[in-house]
């Protein structure tokens, strides 16, 4: 892609412009206090210089006030930053239960996508505008990093568990996707290109070229064969809880502790089915490490979030 | 300091008492068995400038690289193994020993007045480990190199690397033990062997800074040696520590290797604080503005800055909630380093300022600290963070830091002590000029990465796309301009030794104890302990 050197890279992404406010705000507040201090510094070393008459008469040692008011300031405007970054950074992590789930799993070097309905990528990334999307990803080998500069976004894709981050892409084009962690030889050539598309023409995209059978359906399959079904459905005669639309509830564990169910927890249940036990049920489920691949998982957790819905569904 | 009277008898003694370091013996082998301190330092000067112009070539065949966007000059293998190079170097064998172990080895005795270190053969042994780290280092460089980057990432380096890993690793850890020697020291000598009527607050902040610098060294390096015979064992027998497919955890390295690394930060920036704190009060004539605030501050620095690891993973998966505390912390660590910028410009104020080359390094420092500190504020602020971690935001953020700072306060603190080490008064003239080259060039270096890094280039690229093509051509220019610029100080530091004016005792007519005792100094520093009556910084406009 040739495209002319931008300084702000384009904002592709409703959270660019905010972040772009945010930036322009500290560069405002640290090049006021730059440039304050490097003209006292240069006031004083003139006004000062050793061959100049200026009065040196009283020159202060200490001074509390000031120093207590150059400690206590800097503390306020630093917190006042502080709560702008964190709130902006939250909501980039917020699980958003309207957020469209596309899975990318990074390997060294090149990015692999799947979205819902089983349509498939290899680096490129088809995104629909204005719509919120939310990137869950995972690595099958070292860590890499899904960086988009002109959404101002970057997650790390690490190895054995599920990262995500969730965007709306505000300006259709394309645009540059980096990987931003050092993932060995070919680290710089881990680039691929993020397409968005309005929704029609995007939900025409997803539903032409090569594609698996919805990723639902396939789950739907695996659940059945890994012998999940067995334990988990409705009928079945062994206390285990019922999974259906699982993804987004609040969970309520053994030990007290309560959490919202995501991706992440649903593979822990899979390969590591004592970190969270559920209230009221025995831990009697046996752990599937080593036996189910990523994008399997990743099928199985897509047939649970849709097993909520009466037939598993495929929106765009 | 020193009352009047012990000033003049001291000037008397240090004139008669003793040959001075430097003529006790000329062979080799007084050197390499040496117990004193200053020799040591000596030592350490030599082994350090020499890493450092190594690293400096594995950093212009980077820049050099990276002037066109095709990876054209070397291979992207070799790019990775230099770029790692380059970051081992500077990291383990040049800014964390530098300041400690050169400047403060010769200075902090002479400086509370004692006759040596608490634990003189300790020193010289910590100087062998630091050779033989050195060496293996080098070692794993010629028999191919590492392509992990200095951060050792897992499960890149333990499962994935096809380099000499645990090689590099054994020497680093070597070195770490170097480090860790070297605090104890300095904490021992300082705890019992300042000299009568010095007390804690009439430290001098080079005191102070290198004080804290070993807090932190012998706190934080054990676990730096931990992590990495985890990643080494890791490597070599796979038994899952860090590898998830073994059921270890990724992130657990992250947590352990910056629990170390990130107070290596400021191992490399206190003691360039200390350095500024001696210079720019003796050539503005004026004590240090607020010396108790500057010690607290150069405390909080210390003890928060143990705290704030987590920021360096903010995109990494660790929670949302860690991420806010770390944030938090971050932005409160910058309180004290911000005050510290304040009390050196007040401390400018109504002084009678001179401009010798010492003063305008660490004028250098203070600025170039300042804007590496402030846009660190980016760097803390959480969402800004997500957008800029791992591009060359970051690059030229910690080179204004480590290189703006820790080097220029380093060259500025070598200038200042020059006389007193050598006992020879090297070239002003070239002196200024150096220090200009040094900081136009830097600047023009690594001010083009901010922005590079906010339109997205992403670190460690052997290629790029060509938009980024014309700040990089920038950034290699001012490198070359750089280059010269400490390449500068090495050719008339060194006429100096031969063709150099004797250096009276006391050139700039500093306070501090050191410059009681002759230049050079005798070999054990001063002929009587002396008393100290005053706190440091005793200047008058
Ligand atoms: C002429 C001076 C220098 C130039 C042009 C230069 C250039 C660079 C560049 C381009 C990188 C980034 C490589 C990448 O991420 O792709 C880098 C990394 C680094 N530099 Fe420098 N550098 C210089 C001096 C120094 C000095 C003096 C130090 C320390 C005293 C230093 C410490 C580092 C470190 C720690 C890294 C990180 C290495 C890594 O990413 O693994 N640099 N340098
Ligand atoms: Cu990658």
């Amino acid at each position: 892609m040739s495209v002319p050197f931008r300084l702000l890279p384009l904002d592709g992404a409703q959270s660019a412009t905010r972040l772009d406010s945010l930036a322009l705000c500290l560069l405002l507040l640290t090049g006021v206090v730059a440039l304050g201090v490097l003209l006292l510094m240069i006031v004083f070393c003139v006004r000062y210089r050793a061959a100049s008459t200026a009065s040196r008469e009283h020159p202060p040692a200490k001074g509390r006030l000031v120093e207590i008011s150059w400690t206590v300031i800097p503390m306020l405007l630093f917190l006042v930053l502080y709560a702008w970054g964190a709130v902006d950074y939250v909501s980039l992590y917020r699980p958003d239960p309207a957020a469209t789930p596309v899975f990318v799993v990074a390997k060294q070097w090149m990015w692999k996508a799947e979205h819902r309905n089983g349509r498939r990528e290899v680096g490129q990334l088809h995104l629909p505008l204005g719509r919120p999307v939310r990137v869950v990803l995972t690595a099958q080998d070292v860590i890499h990093s899904f960086f988009v500069p002109a959404f101002r976004i970057k997650q790390d894709a690490v190895p054995g568990r599920y990262t995500s981050i969730n965007f709306t892409p505000s300006r259709a084009g394309e645009y540059q996707l980096f990987c931003a962690e050092f993932c060995g030889t070919e680290h710089s050539t881990m680039t691929g290109k993020i397409v968005v598309m309005p929704p029609a023409e995007y939900a025409q995209w997803l539903a032409a070229g090569p594609r698996q059978p919805g990723m639902a359906a396939r789950g739907f399959a695996l659940f059945r064969s890994y012998g999940c079904s067995g334990c988990h459905a409705a009928g079945s005669s062994v206390h285990a809880p019922d999974l259906s639309n699982l993804l987004g509830r609040r969970v309520h564990l053994q030990d007290g502790r309560v959490l919202t169910a995501d991706e992440a927890y649903v593979r822990d249940s899979i390969l590591v089915p004592r970190k969270d036990i559920v209230a009221g049920y025995e831990p009697i489920m046996p752990s599937f490490a080593g036996q189910i691949g990523e994008e399997d998982l990743l099928a199985i957790i897509e047939y649970i979030r849709e097993s909520g819905h009466d037939q598993p569904t495929e929106r765009p | 300091m020193i009352s009047p009277q012990s000033d003049l008898e001291l000037e008397e003694r240090g004139t008669t008492a003793g040959t001075s370091y430097l003529a006790e013996g000329f062979t080799i082998w007084s050197w390499l068995s040496t117990r004193d301190h200053k020799r040591i330092a000596l030592l350490y000067g030599v082994s350090i400038t020499l890493f450092f112009f190594l690293g400096g070539i594995a950093a212009a065949l980077i820049r050099l690289e990276l002037a066109t966007p095709q990876g054209d000059l070397v291979t992207a293998d070799t790019y990775n193994k230099l770029f790692t190079a380059h970051g081992v170097i500077m990291v383990w064998l040049f800014l964390i020993p530098s300041i400690p172990s050169v400047l403060g080895n010769f200075l902090m005795p002479l400086m509370i007045g004692a006759r040596d270190l608490a634990f003189p053969r300790l020193n010289l042994a910590s100087w062998y480990l630091y050779l033989l780290g050195g060496a293996i280092v080098l070692w794993a460089l010629l028999v191919g190199g590492v392509d992990t980057g200095w951060t050792f990432y897992t499960p890149f380096s333990t499962m994935f690397s096809n380099s000499h890993v645990v090689l590099c690793l054994v020497g680093v850890l070597v070195v770490g033990f170097s480090s860790i020697l070297t605090g104890l020291n300095f904490i021992v000598t300082v705890h019992t062997m300042r000299a009568p009527g010095m007390g804690w607050f009439r430290l001098p902040l080079f005191v102070w800074a290198n004080y804290a610098t070993s807090l932190i060294l012998v706190l934080a390096t054990p676990v730096l040696a931990m992590t990495l015979l985890l990643v080494g064992i890791e490597r070599l027998f796979q038994v899952g520590i860090f590898d998830p497919a073994l059921g270890g955890d990724p992130l657990l390295f992250q947590h352990l290797f910056w629990f170390y690394s990130h107070p290596a930060v400021y191992i490399m920036v206190l003691p360039a604080m200390g350095v500024a704190s001696e210079i720019i009060p003796c050539f503005a004539r004026r004590p240090v503005f607020g010396y108790r605030f500057m010690t607290y501050a150069i405390l909080a620095i210390a003890v928060i800055g143990f705290l704030v690891w987590g920021h360096h993973m903010f995109v990494s998966g660790q929670s949302v909630y860690a991420g806010m505390v770390f944030s938090l912390l971050s932005f409160m660590v910058a309180v004290p380093s911000a005050i510290k910028v304040f009390n050196w410009t007040a401390t400018l104020y109504k002084g009678r300022i001179t401009f010798d080359a010492p003063m305008l390094y660490a004028l250098g420092f203070v600025g170039l600290f300042t804007i590496g500190g402030l846009t660190g504020l980016f760097l803390a602020a959480l969402a800004l963070d997500v957008h800029l971690s791992d591009t060359y935001f970051v690059v030229a953020h910690f080179h204004y830091i480590m290189v703006g700072g820790s080097v220029m306060a380093y060259l500025g603190g070598i200038h200042f002590w020059w006389p007193k080490i050598t006992g020879r008064m090297y070239s002003e003239a070239w002196g200024r000029l150096a220090a200009v080259i040094i900081f136009a060039g830097f600047n023009l270096t690594f001010f083009p990465q901010y922005l590079l890094g906010y339109a997205g280039m992403p670190r460690r690229y052997h290629s790029y796309p060509e938009e980024f093509q014309m700040l990089h051509v920038l950034s290699s220019a001012g490198a070359v301009t750089l280059a010269v610029g400490y390449l500068l100080p090495l050719g008339y530091l060194a006429w100096s030794l031969r063709y150099g004016r004797p250096a009276p005792r006391n050139p700039w007519q500093a306070t501090g104890l050191e410059w009681q005792a002759a230049s050079p100094p005798p070999i054990h520093n001063f002929a009587q302990p002396p008393v100290v009556v005053r706190g440091p910084y005793a200047y008058k406009p």
